[in-house]
């Protein structure tokens, strides 16, 4: 029973540890689909992630926190769009560019309002998503096995972990069942047909980089409001190219996208638990082997084990009309 | 008198200090097909872009069913009932058929009632003008002349009631267009107008009412097509006579430079693709292999130039083996006087980002003429690269040029003049004249002829019966992988059509 309940828990901070990966997956998945790389999901997430602990302790709300959040993670993924749709600049640069003014920005910003060392306060309860607990988790937790799934896996999360996950179905339904997922999927293929077939390249891409902004404004506001209880800096900590290469592990689908994500949710769940624990046969393994794991669990799965990830053919190249 | 379906009127174009477009007066008469011909960088491509809203023109007038109009984006020429079909597809390639047909013209925000729709609509139309397609089929999985039905769907689809269609012929097999032609023909029944803007004549005299001539940016000439003949369209394009048929003296056959015996090539599916083949090219002969596209020839081509592995066989350049399995080496074919000019001049034959100096010695980059110690001899080079220019009349003159910013023509006679200038003792040539305009096609075939004479042995593939006819000393055919025939240049076209077809080699086989 008790190495049930820690597997339980294992899966419990999967989901939570998940999250931020899922809805910034979700987040490339729109922008690569429009044919936008975007390396600057980092930034935006972190930026998100400032802005919403900020909001959120000045004005002693958590919705107005989130709601700024996405406000700013848009506001860059704007900038990544005029650089790079309108003026057709190099994506990566651009996406780069944004990461660096993230990360300094948030610091800056931070020390000069707050004053405690690039921090935000401290969130106070009403400030933070606190998590909704389900109705009847409390009465059948001792109910083996079922009892601690509902009340641990199903109950007990912040109405952003229910979001990311309802994400998923949405965004696929967006892509394949709606006439701005038709569009956004054939202008990441080719551009040239969306033009021809008279509609605005520029403008659908915009917007599919207004739904990246979305997405990793809540995944943002998700670590600072919810995993963490304020801003600190640099927190996404390279949760953005975790998502990109899950992006590609799931070659741009959303459900794909969903079980990858919850894959490395899972290994980052696991090396914190294992942390300091003996395994069978290898005996005691560094804590710093286990943190690798998933990284080097992406090289691997990458280099051989999922086949072929042929992204959108027109990703990453401006389109420029042709005579 | 019937309506005029399109009028332009006094339309100029001009991109920078380069007047694409003077001053051009069209009419097309409604329910006609009406030709437009030119020499590749004559102004076609731009005015039909004018017409379809992607560019503006300058100064002018454009009126549609008699009325004027003003046509900034696709969308405006989509509502007058324009449609246009791209040289190069304007398809999501894996999109299924559907899915591509109704892009930008879909019903509401979701896609089931668009879908629904499309698909009836592409019952109808698959009903009144024979154009069949499986609309569930995704597009990459699709043969190019079925791509380009799609896109004709597309217009119809959009109520088009004007089809314009920019080259089409230069992708398709003969087969293939000449059932494009069908539907055409097909549609001008229904009461459709079509502009089919070309650089084959041939195609113009089979297909079209009317046609209008355009040279530089001027539009010089509109004729009625039963009361023209090729050549006078010919004269009109170029502004001046042109041979069609090359002159060439008798053949002064030597050695045997190049042999090739049952050689065998399958194809990455492992489908047998050249099967058992054997022939020679003598010193001092052209060499050509006729069939219709897909039947081995660029299997063949590319197993004798070291590109693809071949199963068995032997070719012996000058008297040598030279390797077909595992370590084929093209470089090692080009020092032993093999040179190739690809029928894909745009994958294999260029890089297109780079200059045209850059190209003109690629391949031959390691040759010591075009080195100083480890380095390139950039002053060699740039001297030797204006010199082809001038020797090829590659247009513009400039090798500092980006050859993606050449024409088609040009860019052919850049890989022309690169292998020609090596001097190799055997040529072998895929599609000479692959989308190459008049003017340059003469020039083509008088310098292969030129080489022949010089005692080269030349190979030529082509799916240009016409210039097989014109070129070669000897014309194999190849079907279905084999060689089925082998005739003198005098033979018939109809005799070659047969070949072809395989109908001898059907027959031989029962």
């Amino acid at each position: 029973m008790d190495s049930f309940n820690a597997i339980v828990q294992v899966l419990d901070s999967t989901i939570r540890l998940s999250v931020p990966l899922l809805l910034a997956c979700l987040a490339g998945l729109y922008s690569e689909r429009a044919g936008i790389f975007d390396i600057g999901l980092e930034g935006k997430m972190l930026v998100g992630a400032f802005a919403g602990a900020a909001a959120a302790s000045v004005f002693h709300s958590a919705f107005i926190g989130l709601g700024t959040a996405v406000l700013i993670s848009v506001a860059f993924a704007m900038v990544h769009g005029f650089a790079s749709i309108t003026h057709r600049g190099n994506q990566i640069v651009s996406g780069v560019a944004i990461n660096f003014v993230a990360a300094g920005s948030t610091i800056i910003l931070g020390q000069a309002w707050f004053e405690q060392g690039g921090r935000t306060p401290a969130l106070q309860p009403g400030e933070r998503f606190e998590a909704i607990v389900w109705p009847g988790a409390e009465a059948v937790r001792n109910v083996p096995i079922l009892g601690p799934v509902y009340a641990e896996l199903i109950s007990g999360h912040s109405i952003l972990v229910y979001f990311a996950f309802a994400m998923v179905p949405f965004t696929w339904w967006v892509l394949f069942r709606t006439r701005f997922g038709l569009r956004m999927r054939a202008v990441g293929e080719n551009p040239a047909a969306v033009d021809t077939a008279g509609i605005s390249v520029a403008w659908l891409r915009y917007r599919a980089l207004i739904c990246t902004g979305i997405l990793t404004g809540v995944a943002g506001a998700y670590l600072s409001m919810v995993q963490n209880g304020g801003f600190v800096k640099d927190m996404t900590a390279g949760k953005g190219y975790i998502a990109l290469a899950a992006l590609i592990f799931a070659k741009w689908k959303p459900v794909n996208a969903m079980f990858a994500c919850l894959l490395f949710g899972f290994l980052d769940a696991a090396s914190i638990r294992l942390q300091g624990s003996p395994l069978p046969i290898l005996g005691k393994v560094p804590v710093q082997f286990m943190q690798a794991l998933p990284y080097v669990l992406t090289v691997i799965l990458l280099a051989g084990f999922i086949g072929k990830a042929i992204p959108p053919r027109a990703g990453g190249v401006p389109y420029v009309k042709e005579r | 008198m019937a309506q005029a379906a399109i009028e332009l009127i006094g339309i100029n174009k001009s991109f920078g200090a380069v007047r694409a477009n003077r001053d051009i007066n069209l009419e097309v008469t409604r329910g006609t097909i009406h030709g437009i011909v030119g020499e590749n960088g004559a102004g076609k491509s731009t005015l039909m872009s004018i017409l379809y809203g992607f560019y503006q023109a300058d100064s002018g007038e454009i009126r549609v069913a008699g009325k004027p109009v003003s046509i900034n984006t696709p969308n405006d020429a989509i509502a007058l009932g324009i449609g246009m079909v791209h040289q190069h597809f304007m398809l999501v390639d894996n999109f299924t058929v559907l899915e591509n047909v109704i892009l930008g013209a879909e019903t509401d925000a979701l896609l089931k009632s668009s879908i629904a729709k499309a698909r009836s609509e592409l019952e109808r139309l698959e009903r009144e003008y024979g154009l069949e397609v499986d609309p569930d089929a995704i597009i990459e999985e699709l043969p190019v002349g079925l791509q380009q039905r799609v896109e004709i769907l597309k217009a119809l689809y959009r109520g088009a009631e004007i089809l314009i269609l920019d080259e089409p012929t230069g992708v398709l097999t003969p087969a293939e267009a000449d059932h494009l032609f069908r539907i055409l023909k097909q549609l001008k029944e229904q009461g459709k107008t079509v502009v089919l803007i070309t650089h084959k004549l041939r195609e113009i005299m089979a297909v079209t009412d009317t046609v209008s001539v355009m040279r530089q940016g001027t539009m010089v000439a509109t004729r009625v097509t039963r009361e023209t003949t090729v050549g006078e369209l010919a004269e009109l394009m170029v502004g001046r006579r042109v041979l069609l048929r090359v002159e060439k003296g008798q053949s002064e056959t030597g050695a045997i430079k190049l042999s090739v015996k049952n050689l065998t090539v399958k194809d990455s599916r492992g489908v047998t693709m050249v099967d058992d083949v054997s022939f020679d090219v003598r010193g001092g002969e052209i060499v050509g292999i006729a069939g219709v596209a897909g039947n081995g020839q660029s299997e063949l081509l590319e197993a004798i130039s070291g590109i693809r592995h071949a199963v068995s066989g032997e070719v012996m350049l000058e008297g040598k083996p030279i390797e077909l399995t595992g370590k084929a080496d093209p470089g090692e074919l080009r020092d032993r006087g093999l040179a190739h000019v690809p029928e894909d001049r745009h994958h294999v034959g260029l890089v297109l980002a780079f200059e045209e100096n850059e190209n003109s010695i690629l391949g031959y980059h390691d040759d010591e003429r075009y080195l100083k110690g480890p380095f390139l001899n950039v002053d060699a080079i740039m001297a030797d690269a204006k010199d082809k220019i001038e020797k090829y009349d590659i247009r513009p003159a400039n090798p500092r040029l980006k050859t993606a910013n050449f024409s088609g023509g040009n860019q052919q006679k850049i890989v022309l003049a690169r292998e020609m200038e090596q001097d190799p003792g055997v040529l072998i040539v895929g599609q000479p004249t692959r989308g190459v305009d008049v003017g340059a096609i003469e020039f083509i075939h008088k310098r292969l002829i030129a080489m022949r004479d010089q005692g080269k042995a030349v190979l030529v593939v082509s799916v240009e019966l016409d210039e097989i006819r014109s070129l070669s000393d000897r014309i194999l055919v190849m079907f279905a992988g084999r060689i089925v025939g082998e005739r003198g240049p005098e033979a018939t076209e109809g005799e070659l059509g047969l070949l072809m077809a395989g109908v001898e080699h059907q027959e031989a086989a029962e």
